[in-house]
């Protein structure tokens, strides 16, 4: 006989007994019989409880065992699925990320690309008509070692040209950065980005009159970030100055210098902006148009630059607009030599300006508006008929643009631009891809 | 020479009163999602200052390197983050622009939780046909409550490293935070036992360690690809499936676009729940403990009548 129906005869005995003894009380209660029972319950209850004590701690052995073994599979699957995660990780090493951009546009003009009055770098202007290939690049990105990050972007256009290729540092310390070789400058709002980020197919005016898109040179950048609540971050330049607006590296090489500094915050969960000042010197030496005049002297230029950004509680899935603005002031002053090698002393003010706004009104979607225009100081009458006559006007280009993305990587834009920096005005239709694979791209504000 | 005295004080009192600031933080702890700012909390208390750079209400993946951000890293001696890509377009850029080397990648104070979480749903090819795949896998571990202790223990050994002088204090809040936890988690058992095979329908494929630890049955997604928004024709082609296999609970995180799944919702009559996804997703979900609570009680309160 087991020992577990041995207890339960017993229990059925006690509980027998127990009966027996009710039935008795009910007949004949007194205080023995009474007695009796609680003495009997009493060493039920005990037997039982040391049985249920003795199961409990059974069931938590077996709980603690389960768990440990489970404890332990899960340590082993996390070990095995990090060393999967260093595999992943080291197959993105350089980040490689191509980026396609192409267009096709309709002019009603169809004419070579000037701003009267102001001389113009080889590349601006929206294109030719027809079928392009816009800035299409590859960048490879790495950390080289435990003190610098690498980045080299190649644009494939007319040839394969470097666009940038410089050495960042990563662990200088007290907020301080060094690059050099050639980048982007930092003056600005837009000379720092690459131009497929750009909400609208070409650059606006002044960046076209004054920087030939955006400044990118041979040199090297100290910048430093403030350990201040509000972003603050200044910074210094010095340049080559082979590019426009710049030319013949002047100085031994050492023909522009530049100087800026941004600030920025959020306004609450849904706003946030940034705000800033620059400043860029060239050296120009024998800058040339098209027509064979050429400039030589001193280039300053001015730029106050903002962007306000909004997303309802800062997720702009559905919803989020921004309005950016730059101001610029060139004032340029040297020597102008015409097509008839006649040598004008020159002297130019200059500004310009542009206001856009984007609006995503639906997810995927989004609409933007821009206007830009430029000034100028009229300049004696012995410039007439050279580029550098504003024939009294000043220029001005308006652009409505509706694009879609079908993911964070794929963008369709169609853009329909006013152009009035000739005097007869000019309407131009663009078609625009920018497509993005390869390693994920930054996100920057 | 007493301005001279007087200015030599209050450069001195200046100094201390600096001097005491820094003793109140011992670290400054930058999180990329609100779960690990409430987990650094609980393992820090007030030797730590800590700020999330999202809320429950944004898109992690979807975050710009604003200026405030910039200038919050440039200060501070940690980064805590989920990693798993899912921050790969804005933490590396915080961090380079930021120029701080305390938390330079691989570096003591770059912490990234899903390193010490079994990963879910590692691709089996790397092609952005199909969606916007992390190639190291699902980031969002912290749908599963199970994933949360691995994870405070490895941070309170990073903690200590980086500020021996409090580590018995980390060592205690956690001990104290490990005992909290494990009751919750017991609670949550029983309380889930209703949800196992329960069949569902997400927006995005934010759930898998969700289902998995409640044992739910994902019938379909309504972002056909991650990343890309759900297209007409396959909200059409997730209402023919309903017919075949119903789904009995539509679920999307807070800081997703609800209308498609209100539009799924209304034409099946399947109910619709959001969840908070992380903390501050919803009013209720406050803390680490809550967020739980929230996320089983809106679930539970579709299958109990």
């Amino acid at each position: 006989m087991g020992k577990t129906s041995r207890r339960s005869l017993v229990a059925m005995a006690i509980g027998l007994s127990l009966v027996h003894s009710i039935y008795a009380a009910e007949k004949a209660p007194s205080q023995k019989d009474i007695d009796q029972i609680r003495t009997e319950l009493k060493l039920l209850k005990e037997s039982y409880q040391a049985k249920i004590d003795e199961l409990e701690e059974r069931l938590a052995e077996a709980e603690q065992a389960n768990e440990e073994v489970s404890d332990k599979t899960d340590n082993l699957a996390i070990e095995l699925s990090q060393q999967g995660n260093q595999k992943a990780a080291n197959t993105f090493n350089p980040g490689l990320g191509v980026i396609l951009n192409g267009h096709a546009l309709s002019s009603s003009k169809n004419r070579d690309f000037q701003i009267p009055g102001y001389q113009l770098s080889d590349e601006t202007g929206p294109g030719a008509q027809g079928f392009e290939l816009g800035e299409s690049e590859v960048n490879l990105t790495a950390n080289i070692d435990d003190k610098f990050y690498g980045s080299v972007t190649l644009a494939f256009g007319e040839g394969v040209e470097v666009e940038e290729a410089y050495l960042q540092t990563i662990a200088l310390a007290q907020g301080f950065n060094l690059k050099a070789g050639r980048f982007f400058s930092n003056i600005g709002y837009l000379t720092s980005h690459h131009t497929h980020t750009d909400s609208f197919t070409e650059r606006p005016l002044p960046y076209e009159a004054f920087l030939g898109g955006q400044y990118t040179d041979d040199g090297i950048q100290l910048s430093w970030i403030a350990p201040t609540q509000l972003f603050w971050e200044t910074g210094f330049e010095l340049y080559r100055g082979e590019n426009f607006p710049a030319a013949g590296s002047a100085h031994q090489g050492q023909g522009v210098w530049t100087a800026f500094t941004h600030v920025g915050g959020d306004i609450n969960a849904s706003q946030s902006w940034r705000a800033g000042l620059s400043y860029l010197d060239a050296a120009v030496s024998d800058r040339q148009t098209p027509l064979g005049e050429s400039f030589s002297g001193d280039s300053e230029l001015w730029i106050a630059d903002f962007i306000w950004k909004w997303a309802p509680e800062g997720n702009g899935s559905i919803h989020n607009a921004q309005i950016q603005g730059e101001w610029m002031g060139r004032k340029e002053s040297g020597l102008f030599t015409d097509v008839n090698a006649l040598t004008h002393i020159y002297d130019a003010h200059q500004e310009g300006w542009y206001l856009q706004g984007v609006y995503q009104f639906m997810p995927q979607w989004r609409v933007g508006l821009r206007y830009a225009q430029l000034s100028s100081n009229n300049l004696p009458s012995e410039f007439a008929n050279t580029t550098l006559d504003n024939l009294n006007r000043d220029p001005q280009r308006t652009s409505l643009m509706l694009d879609w993305s079908n993911s964070e990587f794929s963008r369709f834009r169609l853009q329909y631009s006013q152009d009035k920096t000739q005097p007869e005005s000019d309407d131009i239709l663009t078609l625009q891809y920018i497509a993005a694979f390869g390693a994920h791209g930054g996100h920057s504000f | 020479m007493i301005l001279l005295n007087k200015l030599r004080n209050k450069l001195v009192i200046g100094a201390l009163i600096m001097a005491s600031q820094g003793a109140m933080a011992n670290l400054n702890i930058f999180t990329c999602e609100p779960e690990w700012e409430s987990l650094v909390k609980e393992i820090g208390g007030d030797k730590v200052e800590v700020f999330s750079a999202t809320t429950g209400l944004q898109d992690p993946h979807h975050i710009q390197a604003r200026p405030s951000l910039i200038a919050k890293v440039r200060k501070v001696d940690m980064v805590v983050c989920t990693g798993a890509e899912l921050e790969i377009g804005w933490l590396p850029l915080l961090i380079r622009r930021a120029a701080n080397p305390k938390i330079q990648e691989a570096g003591p104070g770059y912490f990234m939780a899903t390193q010490y979480a079994r990963i879910l749903g590692r691709p089996k090819t790397l092609d952005r046909s199909q969606g916007d795949v992390h190639a190291a896998g699902n980031p969002h571990i912290q749908t599963n409550p199970k994933n949360i202790l691995p994870v405070a223990k490895a941070l309170t050994v990073r903690m200590t490293a980086l500020d021996p002088e409090n580590g018995q204090l980390y060592q205690n809040n956690l001990d104290d935070f490990e005992q909290r936890w494990k009751q919750a988690l017991d609670g949550w058992k029983k309380l889930t036992q209703p949800l196992k095979n329960l069949p569902i329908v997400v927006y995005h494929a934010s759930w898998i360690y969700l289902e998995d630890y409640l044992k739910l049955e994902r019938v379909d997604s309504l972002e056909d690809k991650p990343g890309v928004p759900p297209t007409s024709g396959h909200l059409a082609e997730i209402l023919n499936k309903m017919k075949t296999h119903p789904a009995k609970v539509i679920i999307y995180a807070a800081y997703q676009d609800g209308r498609p799944a209100q539009w799924l919702s209304e034409q099946t009559g399947i109910p619709l729940v959001k969840l908070p996804f992380t903390i501050g997703g919803t009013d209720e979900a406050k803390d680490l403990f809550s967020l739980y609570d929230d996320t089983f009680n809106r679930l539970l309160k579709t299958v109990t009548p």
